[in-house]
C-alpha cells in the first residue's frame, strides 16, 4: 500500500519534471523568466508541504528565510557588480566602509555555504526553543508572522547597509558571466528546474521513510508521539529548519532570476502568499505544491495584465473556491478524478 | 466520611496486609508520598506504593480519586508537587516524557490514542524503540526482523489480519488493542493502562483479560479499571484510591468486603 503511494507521489514528481522541461519550448523568454521566478516560490511551497501538510507546523514567516537566501545571493552579486567600489546605495547613505557582515559575500563559495547553513541554523535554534516550551499551532504562526514583519522593518530601517526599501538591485553578472540575456535566463531556468527536481525526489523519499510517518503522527497526536519515545520538539524544529533551507535556496534563485531583491520578498504578504501556493497545489503533495506555485503565479501575471482593475478579485475567488471545495488542493482533486471517487 | 474514620486510614501501603504472592520479585516501581495540587486542590495526596516484577496491579476508585493523575505523574505527563517516583532506582520526576518511555515505561491512555491516518503496520513501526532521532527515522528500514516482530505482536493483540488497514477504520476495541500492541512494541518493563477494556464487548474483554495476564509475565502492569468482574479476572492485588489517597489494598474479594470501600462507593 505505501509502496503504491510512493509510486503515486513519484509519478506526480515525474509529471511535473516533464512539464518543467517542456516550458522552455512553448514559452517566450519573458514568460519563461516569469516561470523561473515562480519556481523560486515553489521551493518554499515544497517546504511548507513538509512542515505544514505533514508536520502540522504552520509558519506565516517563510519570507524570512526566502529573504535571507535572496539577500545573501544579491549581496554577492552586488559586490561583484560594484567592485572595486562600495555598492552604490552605501555611498548614497554616506557609508564609508563595507560593514563587517558583508565581508563573506566577496566569495561565491562562502555565499553558497551561508545560504545553505545560516537560515536552517537560525530556524532550528529559534523553533526548538519555542517547541520545547510546548508553544505551537496558531501561536507559532503568529510568532513567525511578527518575525517576518520585524525583519522587514529592520531591512528598511538600515538603508545604508541593506539598500532599504529599494532593496538591492542593478547587478548583471555572476563570476563575470551575463545573467540578464535570454540565453543566460534559459540556463538559470534549467539549473533551477534541475535543483527543484532533485529537491522534490528527496522530499518524496523523506516522506516515505519512518520520519515521514512520524511527522504525520505528530500532526495528528503530538502527545502520543512523545509517549512513543520521540522528542517531538526536536523533530518539529528539524522539519522547520528543512523548510527554511528550501526557502533560502528558493530566495537565492529568485535573486538570480529577477535581478533584484527587496523587503517585499521578506514581508508578511509574501509569506502568506507562499502558504497559499501550497494550499492551492495541495498541502499533502510535493508535486502539487510546485504546480500550485507556478499556476497561481502565472495566473496572477496574466490576470493583472488582462484585468488591471479587478484582477485581485479573481485571485481571491480562486482561493476561496479551493479552500471551500478542494481541501486537498489541486493534487487531491486530480487524485479524485483519477480514482473516480 | 468523617474525620474519625479518615484518621484510621493507612497513610502507607506498608501498614496494609499485602498478599504474599505479589511480594515475589524485586520492586520495579517505588512511589513515595506522591502529591500534586492544582490551584490548591490535592488531586493526589501522599500516595505511596510499590510495584514488583511480574505484578499486575489494578487501581480502582470513584471518579476524581486521582487514578489517572497518578499514572500521568508516573509517565511524566503531569509533574508532582512533592514526593518521588523511582523506577529501577531512577527518579522519573525530572525526566522528559520521551526519556521515561526510553527508560521502559509505556502508557496507554483512557481514550484510545492511535495514529488514525497511518496503517496499523505503520502505527507499530513508529513505536519500535531505537533510532527515534531524525537520522534514525530517516534511515529506518522495514527489515525482515522488524516485519516478523510486528507480525508477532499484531497476532498477540488480535490484529494480524488488519495490518494494512488505516487505524482510523478500526473499531473502538481494536483501537484499544492497537494501543496496547504499540506499547508492547516498545518492550517496556512497566505498562500503565488506563481503562483498557472500556467500550469492549464481553468477548473482547475476556480476550483482553487473557492478554493482560500474558503480558504481565516478565513485566509489571498497572491497570485502572471500574468493572469489578474484569478486575477479579485479572488482578492479584487491588489498590483502592479515594480523594487522592490509598483507601484500601488487598485481593479483589478483600477490598470488596472492606467496609470503608463499600462506604465510599455506596455511602455519603
Amino acid at each position: 500500500m505505501s509502496d503504491f503511494l510512493r509510486g503515486r507521489a513519484m509519478r506526480g514528481v515525474l509529471a511535473v519534471l516533464v512539464l518543467l522541461a517542456l516550458l522552455p519550448l512553448v514559452m517566450d523568454p519573458f514568460r519563461l523568466n516569469l516561470s523561473g521566478k515562480y519556481l523560486a516560490f515553489a521551493f518554499v511551497a515544497v517546504g511548507i508541504v513538509l512542515m505544514w501538510g505533514y508536520g502540522g507546523v504552520l509558519s506565516l514567516g517563510q519570507g524570512i528565510f526566502f529573504g535571507l537566501g535572496g539577500y545573501m545571493m544579491a549581496m554577492f552579486l552586488k559586490l561583484e557588480a560594484s567592485a572595486p567600489d562600495l555598492p552604490d546605495f552605501m555611498s548614497w547613505s554616506s557609508v564609508e566602509t563595507l560593514p563587517l557582515w558583508w565581508q563573506p559575500f566577496h566569495s561565491l563559495g562562502w555565499t553558497l555555504v551561508l545560504i545553505a547553513l545560516l537560515p536552517p541554523l537560525l530556524a532550528y535554534l529559534f523553533s526548538y526553543a519555542v517547541f520545547r516550551k510546548r508553544v505551537g499551532g496558531v501561536y507559532f504562526a503568529i510568532v513567525t508572522l511578527s518575525l517576518a514583519l520585524t525583519l522587514t522593518v529592520l531591512i528598511v530601517g538600515q538603508q545604508g547597509d541593506t539598500g532599504g526599501a529599494n532593496g538591492i538591485t542593478d547587478f548583471r553578472t555572476i563570476l563575470g558571466r551575463d545573467i540578464v540575456g535570454d540565453s543566460a535566463k534559459l540556463v538559470i531556468y534549467l539549473a533551477e528546474a534541475a535543483v527543484l527536481g532533485l529537491t522534490m525526489i528527496l522530499c518524496v523519499g523523506l516522506l516515505h521513510s519512518r520520519f515521514g510517518k512520524v511527522l504525520i503522527a505528530i500532526r495528528d497526536r503530538e502527545d502520543r508521539v512523545r509517549f512513543s519515545g520521540y522528542n517531538t520538539a526536536h523533530i518539529k524544529a528539524f522539519v522547520f529548519a528543512l523548510a527554511a533551507l528550501l526557502s533560502s535556496v528558493g530566495g537565492a534563485f529568485y535573486a538570480l532570476q529577477v535581478g533584484m531583491v527587496s523587503p517585499n520578498a521578506v514581508g508578511v504578504v509574501a509569506s502568506i502568499e507562499m502558504v497559499i501556493y501550497a494550499a492551492v497545489g495541495g498541502r499533502l503533495s510535493v508535486a502539487g505544491a510546485v504546480v500550485g506555485a507556478l499556476l497561481v503565479g502565472l495566473l496572477k501575471s496574466y490576470l493583472s495584465e488582462a484585468f488591471p482593475e479587478v484582477w485581485l478579485y479573481f485571485l481571491g475567488s480562486l482561493f476561496i473556491g479551493v479552500v471551500a471545495f478542494m481541501p486537498q488542493g489541486l493534487a487531491g482533486f486530480a487524485l479524485r478524478l483519477g480514482t473516480g471517487r | 466520611m468523617n474525620l474519625a474514620t479518615l484518621s484510621l486510614l493507612p497513610r502507607d501501603e506498608r501498614s496494609v496486609p499485602v498478599p504474599a504472592m505479589s511480594l515475589s520479585g524485586d520492586v520495579v516501581l517505588g512511589v513515595e508520598e506522591l502529591t500534586v495540587s492544582f490551584d490548591g486542590f490535592r488531586a493526589v495526596d501522599g500516595i505511596s506504593l510499590n510495584i514488583h516484577r511480574n505484578e499486575l496491579r489494578v487501581i480502582i476508585g470513584p471518579n476524581g480519586a486521582g487514578k489517572t493523575t497518578l499514572l500521568d505523574m508516573i509517565c511524566g505527563k503531569t509533574r508532582p508537587t512533592a514526593g518521588s517516583i523511582r523506577f529501577k532506582g531512577r527518579d522519573l520526576t525530572r525526566l522528559p516524557e520521551h526519556e521515561i518511555v526510553r527508560a521502559g515505561v509505556g502508557r496507554k491512555f483512557q481514550n484510545p490514542s492511535v495514529y488514525e491516518d497511518l496503517t496499523v503496520m505503520e502505527n507499530f513501526e513508529i513505536s519500535i524503540p531505537g533510532g527515534q532521532g531524525v537520522l534514525g527515522s530517516l534511515l529506518f528500514r522495514r527489515s525482515a526482523d522488524v516485519r516478523a516482530r510486528i507480525r508477532a505482536i499484531a497476532e498477540s493483540v488480535f490484529l494480524e489480519a488488519l495490518l494494512d488497514e488505516k487505524a482510523g477504520r478500526l473499531s473502538h476495541g481494536q483501537k484499544q488493542w492497537l494501543e496496547i500492541g504499540m506499547l508492547l512494541m516498545q518492550s517496556p518493563e512497566l505498562l500503565l493502562l488506563d481503562e483498557p477494556v472500556a467500550g469492549m464487548s464481553p468477548r473482547e474483554r475476556e480476550q483482553t483479560g487473557e492478554l493482560l495476564r500474558r503480558i504481565s509475565q516478565g513485566k509489571s502492569v498497572i491497570v485502572i479499571e471500574h468493572d469489578m468482574d474484569f478486575v477479579k479476572q485479572i488482578a492479584s492485588t487491588v489498590t483502592v484510591l479515594h480523594q487522592g489517597r490509598v483507601l484500601s489494598q488487598g485481593t479483589a474479594d478483600q477490598v470488596q468486603a472492606d467496609p470503608r470501600v463499600i462506604d465510599v462507593y455506596l455511602g455519603h
